[in-house]
């Protein structure tokens, strides 16, 4: 297998054609099977991400986002299985790949950023060692176009590539994170997975760790999903917005639309719970209450407990996601179009 | 919840003469790091000096190894200083060492964890923590007493109702709850000073900011100072009444927090607001060209530590500690950029 890597790096020569979206997910249902109860993570969840698009997934811990991104990943293990739905890929159905299949798609076309670069980087390697593996087992085995690819992917995130011979613990943990994402671009994949990979950095780092995301999306045109709990941290960045609660998508929108006008009362309270540091000093509520126990979901709206604009139907019937001037709600206030 | 006054508290300023609640001077701690063959020295925290007012929440903001955590942590007499002293109402901390003296201050000055899951027993319900601290700290009180005191100080913190919400298990309650737990359990001790090492960071958004209004609320009500350790400049402002920026063991800045976040003398301070996410503000991207990290202050040598980030570092930074100055009213900065520019009376 020969690779034109450092030759393509727009990826100007793939394989499919750019039009309709690189991710498709359908009705993806993801269940946690324990003894004493059947805990339904993941509640019939679409959605699509285009070719070079930046989506954002955000919600509270025990929302989903993770499992989603795992389901899509195909990284699920058990008690935790795909229950329902379909993930198509590139035209390719995930969901009932092999292991042998699916590790062709891994690295190659789709690559995941886990949260903790501590624990997902190989403490007693060096960072070139595991650039080396990754290429080794996708058939890359000319050692001068891997030292070569190692350099270039470590250079794109700002890293000197000296570092390749460093261990993890040799690093800070912004650099880390940032030879993670270099990994992740090895093959430069169509689709790269994040899952807050700047939660444990702090808001400097964090900071222009996103702004290097973004430029590297914007200049290889890879696409992200880019799972975070903290709104704000996405708000300049992401194309579009999706809001999680209790496993289910409440709100999906153009980014700059949910944040500008939000709809649905769940994204609305989520808004209104950062102060802010710059405008007027004004006391905030937060959202009273805690997400519901998800062996045990509410029959109606999952958000019904700690809604301030519940009404009656709202506790016994689950209201479908409506579409509002092109977002996506899951609210019984948007029945009528969103007169009200 | 109206309760909130996002005003701030009685500043230093109303109080200038009169003995602060807790006054830290000239307080350094160092650790011995390395083995036998390569001795060093890590400067924590290097020479800070600041006060803590009664009803104040005074928060100290930086990033991680900046010190903050060690000065709460020399405060709880967790760490002893290495030099410096620290003075809780008039009284040098050093004179604390019977176990009679150390428990009332303890009591005193408790501290609440940044992690709610580990900081709270689990195999007993959270009523055990509570009724332990009031039965140690506050032995007058009868058995009634206490289970009175319990459920009150549970329904300060927004646990309602406190009766029931007591016969829980930890693992019963979630993040923000056993937080609150954490708070009650301070403030059954009848705490002059909490001590709250990151009390939110670990928390869901949605309920930080409740949290926050707890942290208030016991100012407001309760009249507990608090010492808010943080990273988060917008939560330090929403509740705070004074600001400590900290870089690398120093304090670069301290002042009233609606001064310092509005005009920020410090180049690190204005790094630190520009990197803020805030939704409501548009991007600024001029943010984006710092990458740098903080410096592991090994050995220092004198001179700025914030200089090999600085943008203004001019010659002197590289020679000379920058001291804390007055420039304004309560509002000190430790940048010689910012000093000679007030003394010209022209800000940069």
């Amino acid at each position: 297998m020969t690779h034109a890597l450092a030759d393509d790096p727009r990826g100007l020569a793939r394989s499919h054609p750019s039009h309709g979206p690189l991710l498709e997910v359908r009705d993806l249902s993801v269940e946690y099977l324990l003894e004493q109860a059947v805990i339904n993570a993941v509640d019939h969840v679409s959605l699509d991400v285009g070719a070079g698009e930046f989506l954002a997934i955000v919600g509270e811990s025990g929302c989903g986002k993770s499992t989603l991104l795992f389901a899509i990943a195909r990284l699920l293990y058990p008690p935790a299985a795909i229950t329902g739905g379909s993930v198509t890929f590139q035209g390719r159905n995930l969901v009932g790949l092999t292991e042998t299949d699916l590790s062709a798609v891994r690295w190659k076309d789709m690559s995941v950023v886990m949260q903790s670069a501590m624990n997902a980087l190989n403490p007693v390697l060096s960072v070139a060692a595991q650039f080396r593996d990754a290429m080794r087992a996708h058939g890359v085995t000319s050692k001068q176009e891997i030292d070569k690819r190692s350099a270039e992917v470590l250079r794109m995130v700002g890293i000197d590539p000296v570092h390749l011979k460093s261990y993890p613990h040799q690093l800070s943990g912004g650099m880390r994170q940032r030879a993670m994402i270099a990994m992740a671009m090895l093959f430069t994949p169509e689709l790269i997975i994040m899952d807050e990979p700047t939660s444990a950095l702090d808001v400097v780092a964090q900071r222009s760790l996103m702004a290097q995301i973004k430029e590297l999306q914007r200049t290889l045109g890879f696409a992200v999903i880019f799972v975070t709990h903290d709104m704000s941290l996405v708000s300049h960045f992401s194309d579009r917005l999706m809001v999680m609660y209790a496993g289910q998508v409440s709100e999906v929108g153009r980014t700059r639309q949910v944040f500008d006008a939000p709809k649905h009362p769940y994204t609305v309270g989520l808004m209104d719970a950062f102060p802010s540091i710059r405008g007027p000093r004004v006391p905030l509520m937060g959202i009273p209450g805690s997400p519901p126990d998800l062996a045990r979901p509410p029959e109606g709206c999952r958000f019904a407990p700690r809604c301030p604009k519940v009404m009656p139907r709202c506790e016994t019937s689950l209201p479908p996601l409506y579409q509002v001037e092109g977002v996506g709600v899951r609210c019984f206030l948007y029945d009528d179009g969103g007169a009200r | 919840m109206t309760e909130l006054s996002t005003q701030p508290g009685p500043g230093p300023q109303a109080q200038d003469d009169s003995e602060p609640l807790l006054r830290v001077e000239r307080l350094s701690r160092h650790f011995k790091i390395g083995n036998a063959l390569s001795r060093a020295t890590l400067h924590a925290v290097d020479d800070a000096n600041f006060s803590v007012y009664e009803r104040q929440i005074v928060a100290v903001a930086g990033e991680s190894g900046s010190g903050k955590s060690t000065v709460a942590r020399v405060l709880a007499k967790i760490y002893k200083p290495t030099s410096g002293e620290v003075y809780f109402q008039g009284k040098p901390l050093s004179a604390i060492k019977s176990r009679r003296d150390r428990l009332r201050y303890s009591g005193q000055v408790p501290m609440v964890f940044q992690d709610p899951f580990s900081s709270i027993n689990p195999v007993f319900r959270v009523s055990h923590g509570v009724m332990r601290a009031l039965k140690l700290h506050r032995p007058e009180l009868t058995k009634e007493q206490r289970e009175a005191e319990a459920v009150r100080v549970f329904d300060v913190v927004g646990l309602n109702p406190g009766a029931e919400v007591l016969q829980r298990y930890p693992h019963e309650l979630s993040g923000g709850q056993r937080q609150r737990v954490g708070f009650a359990q301070a403030l059954a001790m009848r705490p002059k000073l909490i001590l709250a090492d990151e009390p939110v960071s670990m928390l869901d958004v949605s309920i930080r900011i409740g949290l926050l209004n707890v942290m208030a609320k016991l100012r407001d009500t309760e009249g507990v100072s608090i010492l808010y350790i943080t990273h988060d400049l917008a939560s330090a402002r929403y509740v705070t009444d004074r600001l400590i920026i900290m870089y690398a063991g120093h304090i670069v800045e301290t002042g009233p927090v609606e001064g310092v976040l509005s005009t920020p003398r410090h180049p690190y301070t204005e790094l630190l607001l520009a990197a803020a996410p805030d939704p409501r503000a548009p991007l600024n991207v001029s943010s984006e060209a710092d990458v740098g990290e903080p410096p592991r202050v090994i050995d220092p040598t004198p001179g700025c530590r914030f200089r090999w980030r600085c943008p203004l570092a001019i010659d002197e930074c590289h020679r000379i500690t920058p001291p804390l100055r007055e420039l304004l009213p309560g509002h000190g900065v430790a940048c010689h950029v910012a000093q000679a520019g007030a003394e010209t009376g022209a800000f940069r």
